[in-house]
């Protein structure tokens, strides 16, 4: 059995929490290159994934203008924060729930901890969160003496195996069917002794250890994948029936979220709504898409906090390009079509936010704090194929943000390489919408530029490793646009 | 200075300093549906949709149908207790059989998970999508616990509650929910990303389509 277990510090040390690895994205990814099975499990989930997520986005014939309309909502809650967040609190409290505001992780934990500790609980159900990955909050909870069960399938597996989420949708995606037969066979304790590695088993066994927690459980925990400002309503989407079970049964729910996640009124959640299932586990709809506001007699929680989390968003919105990434629905799709993340998985990352949307979003929450940062090499973690901003349901354009990023570090650099100039110019040429395809061939001219037609020295802590580790000369002759061009023409022409 | 006044402070430096313009917010994308809300074409769809998730549907044409479809439905689980909302309507149950709790006074934890099935009715459906959604308030869908914790749920959905698309179904609902949104039984795609039905929720769900057939 393959273990890809990456540094990562078990207690949020970094007031950040789990938004930094321990080592350079070229120095991680190095390691997971070299593991086959790894390599194998993602590009099995990957295919797997995209060819769902191609056949029913494909059945919706306004899938354009939902996505226009995703990204200029999202701007518009950009542009309006603060005021939305006041509406929401507003909303929220007249429904009898109670708002509290977090600076960073740390301040978040604190708070969840103590609510927690009041109810005299020691043990919570937890609704998988990124979140609450982000703040490390079952670290903290543990510290504290109080057990945090997480209950979504993916999230039980690596809390069993000890390992570390690898993408946003499926924290487990780098586990294949008998490596997660395995780990239940050897962390549950009354698991079936011959159970198999048939999915459909493996299900069932997860079903059977949680059933008990959650008809017990008196405090749930979950996240949020949408506020609406207006009526304080809050949506959790999942499948598995795990988040129904943390939101309904215990008396005392409490809700993590990001301040970005608001959205203005209950009808831009149609738009939503449309988006987020078709791009993440390529459905037409999720099985389950729960919403409450506030408090309702005689239904679920009586009692309902709310922890509205910055954690260095507000360092993103101050960039006017940059608060894009806080657009993200943490639908996954870019993770699932990056040929960078197809090869490493999300632990390269270091960060809990993994893939192209983490390595333009984690340097920015984080701050770089210098040279020797290892979020600095994030933005190196591409070869700005621009198969990212096409998959993204909320037209985000992350090739866009790694340039820039790229950009903002070659700035702290005295001798730009050619590299480095290259870079800056294909940063300018992005800066106008609709001039991709230009900027890609200023990165090529990266290549010409380079003395050896091998690119030496590349700006980025270890960003040689990495390139060292793909055995290819970076940039590509030819892009990943232009070859996916050439092949459909030669598919075409076949058939 | 409160952590609300220091977070809503840096919220709003960085907003002005990022930009401020909200941009008009383009709504080209469909917000009626291709099929007329219950239509017979709408009902077909939904049929597809909520096979193609593994519920199973049976078709009737008349109210009058129901109480047998939902006692056969029954019968074939093997269902000996059923859970009810207070407000289900009492003709449905006629032709079953077995033991009824009715959810008011509301039911324990214990007792639900000790009951073979729910039997619910549904605020609105989404034919493009094959979901339905039930309201807690609404007398006919009661509260979230008793659809959730039994391990089989039939939903019995008229044909004028199924509209076409996800902007029709969310314009007829209530957003002080709280509302379940039920696409399938339970399901996960967290084992190689491929979608297996059968985890927390109700593993079997069953849909009585009462409508044109
Ligand atoms: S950046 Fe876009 S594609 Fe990537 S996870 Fe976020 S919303 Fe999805």
């Amino acid at each position: 059995m393959t273990t890809t277990h990456l540094g990562m510090p078990t207690v949020a040390s970094d007031p950040h929490g789990h938004l930094r690895g321990t080592e350079s994205f070229p120095v991680a990814a190095h390691r997971a290159l070299a593991d086959t099975q790894l390599r194998q499990n993602l590009g099995h989930a990957t295919r797997t994934i995209r060819a769902k997520r191609a056949a029913v986005v494909g059945e919706v014939d306004d899938w354009e203008e939902l996505r226009r309309a995703g990204e200029c909502l999202k701007a518009d809650v950009m542009a309006r924060l603060p005021e939305l967040l006041e509406q929401l609190e507003a909303s929220v409290t007249a429904r009898g729930g109670v708002v509290h505001w977090a600076r960073d992780a740390e301040e978040a934990n604190r708070i969840v901890v103590d609510l927690v500790q009041e109810t005299g609980a020691d043990e919570v159900v937890k609704v998988k969160s990124m979140a609450t990955q982000e703040t490390g909050l079952n670290e903290a909870l543990g510290a504290a003496g109080i057990a945090a069960l997480e209950t979504d399938l993916a999230e039980l597996i690596v809390q069993l195996s000890d390992d570390r989420p690898s993408h946003f949708l499926v924290p487990a995606i780098h586990r294949n069917r008998s490596e997660i037969r395995d780990i239940f066979l050897r962390e549950m304790p009354d698991v079936d002794p011959d159970l198999t590695d048939e999915p459909r088993r493996l299900a069932m066994a997860a079903r059977a250890h949680l059933r008990r927690k959650f008809l017990s459980a008196r405090v749930g925990i979950s996240g949020a994948n949408f506020a609406v400002a207006d009526s304080g309503t809050i949506s959790v989407v999942e499948s598995e029936g795990n988040g129904r079970m943390c939101l309904t049964l215990p008396d005392t729910l409490i809700t993590v979220m990001g301040v970005e996640k608001i959205v203005p009124t209950w009808s831009d959640l149609e738009v939503f709504l449309q988006l987020l299932p078709r791009s993440s586990t390529g459905e037409r709809m999720n099985p389950y898409t729960s919403t409450w506001s506030g408090v309702t007699p005689g239904d679920g929680p009586q009692t309902f906090h709310l922890v509205l989390l910055d954690n260095g968003r507000s360092n993103v919105l101050a960039s006017p390009d940059g608060r894009q990434a806080l657009h993200c629905i943490r639908c996954s799709a870019c993770l699932n079509v990056c040929p960078v993340y197809e090869r490493t998985g999300g632990h390269a990352y270091g960060s809990i936010y993994p893939g192209p949307i983490g390595a333009v979003l984690s340097p920015q929450l984080t701050g770089i704090s210098g040279p020797d940062d290892v979020n600095a090499s994030l933005p190196y973690a591409s070869t700005l194929c621009g198969a990212c901003f096409d998959a993204c349901p909320v037209r985000i354009d992350i090739p866009h943000l790694l340039v820039q990023q790229r950009a903002a570090a070659v700035d702290a650099h005295t001798r730009p390489t050619a590299q480095d100039v290259a870079m800056r110019a294909a940063a300018a040429a992005m800066a106008t919408p609709g001039r991709f395809s230009l900027a890609e061939r200023v990165v090529k001219l990266g290549r010409l530029l380079g003395r050896s037609g091998r690119i030496r020295s590349v700006p980025g802590p270890g960003a040689a490793a990495w390139f060292g580790a793909r055995d290819m000369p970076p940039p590509p002759a030819e892009t990943f646009r232009e070859w996916w061009a050439r092949r459909e023409r030669t598919r075409r022409d076949r058939t | 200075m409160t952590a609300r006044d220091e977070v809503l402070a840096r919220l709003r430096a960085a907003r002005d300093a990022g930009g401020s313009t909200s941009p008009a917010v383009p709504r080209e994308y469909r917000r009626t549906g291709t099929l007329p809300p219950g239509s017979a074409a709408a009902v077909a769809r939904l049929d597809e949709t909520l096979t193609d998730y593994k519920a199973a549907v049976h078709r009737v044409r008349t109210e009058d149908e129901v109480p047998g479809a939902i006692a056969a439905v029954l019968r074939d689980a093997g269902a000996t207790s059923i859970v009810v909302p207070a407000g289900l309507p009492a003709a449905w149950l006629t032709a079953y059989d077995g033991e009824v709790r009715t959810d008011g006074p509301p039911l324990s934890v214990a007792d639900l998970d000790a009951t073979d099935a729910v039997v619910t009715g549904g605020a609105v459906a989404i034919a493009d999508t094959g979901t339905f959604v039930l309201d807690a308030r609404a007398p006919d869908q009661g509260r979230r616990a008793i659809s959730l914790v039994p391990d089989h749920h039939v939903c019995v959905l008229r044909a004028d509650a199924v509209v076409s698309s996800v902007p029709e179904a969310l314009a007829r609902l209530d957003p002080d929910g709280p509302l379940t949104f039920v696409s399938g039984p339970s399901a996960t795609s967290d084992i190689e990303l491929d979608r297996v039905e059968g985890v927390h929720g109700p593993r079997r769900l069953d849909v009585v389509l009462v409508g044109p057939v």
